[in-house]
Order: C-alpha cells, then structure tokens, then sequence
C-alpha cells in the first residue's frame, strides 16, 4: 500500500506548484476553519444558556401568591392571597413533587459578625432548597430535617456574606447575628450568580418562630423530577385548583397566585437551541459542499493544466491506474493537510479569542472534537470523491490528443 | 521488427466516418532508420499513433517485434509503450517541474526501477548526449536542442525496440537539426530501430528509406542508401 516512490513522486510534485497546491488547499483550510468556528459559536451560545439555567434547577415550578382581582364566593376582589404551611403541606405530598421548600424573606434584614455587619438577605427555608437552588457546598453542611423539626437557630451562609464579614476566619461553628439574633453557621456554600451568594438560608421553623411569622410563608417551590412539560402544566393546574379551593378564589383568577413553570421557559429556550443547531449544521452543510466545490472545480482545472503531462507520462508507460492514484492521491493528501491546519487554526482561534468574549449569553466556544475531526474526514473523503472524476477523466487523456502541438 | 498489415483507420464525423488510412502494408526491420512523409491530412500522424500504440485501428494486423498487437487493454499498452518504445516529440514534452535528470529518469519508475538507482541510469544516458553538466537545469533553462537529446536521453533509457520521432526537428534551427539527426544517426547505429516522422526534405534524406503518404496509402517507399 505505502509507495515511497509514489509519495516521493508527489511531494515533489505538490512542492514543485506551490500556487497550485496552495489554492487547492486553502478552499479545503477555509471550510474546515469556519466550521470549527461555526460549531465553536453554536456551542458556546448553547453553554451559555445552559449556565443560566444551572443557576436553579431547570425543573422547578415555584408558585406565588397575588391578589385576587375577581369577586368569589361572597369575598370581594382585591383581597391579598396569604400562603400558609398547608400549603406547603399539600405540596409536599402531591403526586409528581421531587423536591419541596417554601419560604419567605426576612425584611429590613442584616447580618453582623463580629465589628462587621451588612444587609444580607435571610431567607428561611426548607432543606429541599439546596436542590432547588442549586447550592454548591463549599464546606460543613445545608440546613436539614433535624434543624427545622428542632428549630436550631443554624445557618448556611453564602460565599458573599463570608467575603464581607469574614476575614482569615473559619466560619463555620462561629455565630453570626442575623438581625441581631445569634446563629451558629453550619455550612457554606456557593452560587453560579454572586447575587445569590449574598445570603443567610435558615430552617423555616426556626425563622417564623423567632421572627414571629407564625405559619405564614411568602412562597412554595418544588422540582418535577424528569415529568414532561405537559405533565407539569398539568400538575400546576392541579395545584391552582386546589388553592382555589382552600383560599377561596375564582380558579380562572390569573392574578390571585402566580406560577413559574420554569421548564417551560426551559423548553422554550431549548427550542430556540434547536433551532440554532438546525441552522448551524445547514450552514455547516452548506459551508462542507463548498468546499467540496471547491476541491473539485480546482482539481478539474489542475487535470486540464496537466493535461500535456499527463499525455507525456502516458505515452512514456504510465498506465490509467497510476494517473487516477496520483491525481487522488494528490488530492486527498492536499485535502488531509489543508483540513488538519484549518481544524488546529480553528480551534487554536477558539481557545485564545474565547476567553475575551465570555458573556451571559456566551460562554467557553468550545468545539468537539470528534464532531470536527468527524468532518474534516467527511471533507477528506468529498475531496477524494471530487478529485476522483477529474482523476478518471484524467487517466482517460489519450496522449495523442494531449501532444497535439496547436 | 514492424509489420503492418492492411491496417485501416477512421474517424467519426459527424453521421458517418472520415477513413484515415485506407490499408496501410509496411515492414520495417530491426536496425532500420527510415522516415515518413506526408502532407498534412495524410494520416501520417495517426500511422505514428497507431505505431506507438497510442490509438487503435479498425482492421488489419500490426506485429511489433512478433507480437501481435490487437485490442490490447490500455494497461498492456502502457506497459508495451515502456518497455518497446521510445518517443521523441516536436515540443520535446519535458515536464516543466522537473530537472533534466528527473526527466530522463522518469519511464523508469513507471518501469519500478527505484529512485537511486534511476538516477544513476538516467545520468549515463544524460551523459551519452552530452549533457552530463546540465543534469540539474530545468527544461526552461534549456535551449532548443539541448531539450531535444534530453527527450531522446529519456526516449533511449528503457532501451526499447524502437525509437518513434514525431516531427523532431519541427522546433529548431537548421544547425541544431542536423546535431539532433547526427545524434538519432549515431542510435541507429548502435542497433536501434528508428522512425521518423517529417515533412522537411533534408531531414528524410538522411534516413535510409522513405515512406511517402498520401490520402491515407504508402505511394512509395524508396531506398535512399
């Protein structure tokens, strides 16, 4: 199979028609560097998208109260909706939930430590929001069953707050004063976004206890493990009904409770992806047949340049097959090469510009590469296929004709 | 060495067929140094192909050294044309990209001869036209003649049966001409059979048999030594 001579023959050929050579390669380098570029930009918008989506867990439904904006069953419209730990009760044991929390917010809210102190956001909560948030442990532990059934006034706080207040100390097993109220820090944790850093998770219980909100709570979520989308519309639906029914309002009151079917917003985002990836691979579709394009029309007119000495080769014992293995071997060396550099400056490009164009849309254009060294062997093989008929045409050459001097 | 016998020939035009050679009979011995001449349209040209055995005829039999060749498949030709025959063109067709030597060198790796060895031949025959020095010029650095022996140098190196010249002197001056004939006269000498396409006068004069060509038939065929 390996002809030194053959290849010697042709190095020397491709190194004596520079132009040539470089022509042909440089259609077959410009497609294979878009591609890769193209892919790089695809992919970095799907990162992108998918990082703002890690912030919380994509399969979240979160239910807000409002204020009730029709007349219902003898109560007037206007009425502010109040959520209750029944609510979250009901949650909790409905068909479909994963994970469960509810919550609310304590107001004019501050943490101090030590002679430091800020406004952070306390926000009392269930264990099952570490899931929900998405929280990155950083060290100890996340609020769990025992605190909230044993209201320990325990804290899991935020990179942010220990940036702020904590200087060369451990925080965890120190108090930290939430509103002028000691809790001990048993975890900390860290966020995708820095907003969400900035806070002090304590057990639900514990807040309404010690800051008096009784069974009130400002909010319920859960997750829907691997539900469809219609499953969980179904499930918000079913969740609308029911609190209709136990805080007397007009199911088709839009206003009185909010929900936020986050996989639905998911999924719409996820469609735009996928229709992005559609037009990234028709243009890389689009960007592969021009270069094969490329390769042909250009071995077509290298066949015809050659036309003379391929005439001279044949009439001097070159036989049909070794001119059609020397045209493509010429061509798939070219096209190999040329592919190579263009898949490396491809990617060479993404790994140093990538970093300067990092945004919430954009972020790491990365580019497989299976998927890029799967195409630049599609290209090498359409460049062979495109060499091919210009090869046999090529072989075909009756020296005659070739040799005819006008 | 050559035997023809009531080879035809024709072309498709158009509809019907333009007929080339009407039944041509030729022999031509081993050794032996002879020209063919023709006007234009005479089928000289396609008799040299046929010669070559770079086009097929219609009818008619042609041995080349005993062995018939009749619808040979283009690989055999290939291989016939290598290692039987030797051509000179009138353009001399070196291939511009390569140096002297890689030219002269060049049908013996389509024989499988390897590079090194190639060379060393080639430099010999480079040598035997007295181009020893020039072996590293390319073909544009060349003059006329000098590019003339180097074909022949190529043309010589597989040490076939049979040199086919096509009009070899068309390109060159009258001095140049007569040292490329002398140079041919001198192969000949040394055994080689040599055909030589012309339609200038003084150079079939100094071959030793004239075929003449007209409309497709040998008219004549006079011994000139």
């Amino acid at each position: 199979m390996f002809d030194f001579d053959k290849w010697n023959e042709i190095f020397e050929t491709l190194s004596k028609n520079k132009l040539r050579t470089f022509l042909t390669g440089f259609s077959v380098f410009w497609g294979i560097f878009m591609l890769v570029i193209l892919l790089g930009a695809g992919n970095g918008l799907q990162n992108g998208v998918t990082k703002m989506f890690q912030q919380d867990a994509i399969n979240t439904i979160w239910v807000f109260p409002g204020t009730t904006n029709m007349a219902y069953q003898g109560y007037k419209s206007g009425r502010r909706i109040q959520f209750q730990n029944a609510d979250y009760d009901y949650i909790k044991k409905l068909d479909g939930t994963e994970y469960t929390s509810a919550r609310f917010s304590v107001r004019n809210s501050y943490a101090t430590f030590g002679n430091k102190g800020a406004a952070f956001q306390i926000d009392a909560v269930y264990p099952d929001n570490n899931y929900i948030e998405n929280c990155i442990q950083v060290s100890g532990r996340y609020i769990n069953e025992n605190d909230v059934k044993e209201m320990r006034k325990v804290t899991s706080i935020g990179m942010g707050v220990v940036n702020e207040l904590y200087k060369d100390v451990d925080p965890i097993g120190t108090y930290i004063n939430l509103n002028g109220i000691p809790f001990k820090v048993i975890g900390v944790y860290t966020e995708t976004t820095p907003n969400e850093e900035m806070r002090c998770y304590i057990p639900i219980s514990t807040g309404q206890r010690v800051f008096a909100y009784n069974n009130r709570l400002e909010n319920v979520q859960m997750t829907t493990g691997d539900l469809s989308l219609d499953e969980t519309k179904a499930l918000a639906e079913e969740i609308r009904e029911n609190y209709a029914l136990t805080h007397h309002f007009d199911p088709a009151d839009r206003r009185a409770m909010y929900i936020q079917n986050n996989i639905e917003q998911y999924q719409e985002v996820l469609d735009i992806m996928t229709g992005i990836k559609i037009f990234i691979l028709i243009i890389g579709a689009g960007t592969i047949v021009a270069g094969m394009v490329g390769v042909s029309n250009i071995m077509t007119i290298v066949v015809k340049e050659r036309t003379k000495e391929i005439g001279v080769r044949k009439a001097l014992g070159a036989t049909p097959f070794s001119i059609v293995t020397m045209v493509l071997q010429e061509s798939v060396f070219v096209t190999a090469f040329a592919g190579y550099i263009g898949l490396l400056a491809g990617i060479a490009l993404l790994e140093f510009i990538g970093p300067y164009i990092q945004s919430d849309f954009f972020v790491n254009p990365e580019v497989d590469v299976n998927i890029a060294l799967g195409t630049t062997i599609v290209l090498i093989i359409a460049g062979s296929l495109a060499g091919f008929f210009p090869s046999r045409r090529a072989a075909k050459i009756k020296p005659i004709a070739a040799l005819r001097d006008e | 060495m050559i035997q023809l016998k009531n080879v035809q020939k024709s072309y498709p035009v158009g509809g019907g067929s333009l007929p080339v050679l009407k039944g041509i009979d030729l022999t031509i011995n081993e050794g032996e140094m002879v020209s063919i001449m023709g006007s234009s349209g005479s089928g000289k040209s396609t008799l040299l192909n046929i010669l070559g055995i770079l086009d097929d005829f219609d009818s008619g039999e042609y041995y080349l050294d005993g062995k018939l060749i009749d619808h040979i498949s283009e690989k055999h030709a290939a291989f016939l044309r290598n290692s039987f025959i030797g051509f000179v063109f009138q353009s001399f067709n070196l291939i511009p990209f390569k140096n002297a030597l890689e030219n002269v060198a060049l049908p013996l790796y389509y024989k499988g001869v390897n590079r090194k060895k190639r060379n060393v031949i080639a430099l010999e025959y480079l040598e035997k036209v007295g181009l020893k020095e020039w072996a590293e010029h390319m073909p544009s650095e060349l003059s006329g003649g000098q590019k003339q022996r180097i074909a022949i140098a190529r043309a010589l190196i597989t040490n076939p049966k049979v040199i086919l010249a096509d009009e070899p002197t068309g390109a060159l001056d009258s001095v140049t001409s007569y040292e490329v004939m002398d140079l041919l006269k001198q192969v000949n000498k040394e055994g080689m059979t040599v055909i030589i396409v012309t339609h200038e006068k003084d150079i079939s004069e100094m071959t030793q048999r004239l075929i003449n060509l007209h409309d497709g038939k040998i008219i004549s065929e006079p011994i000139l030594v």
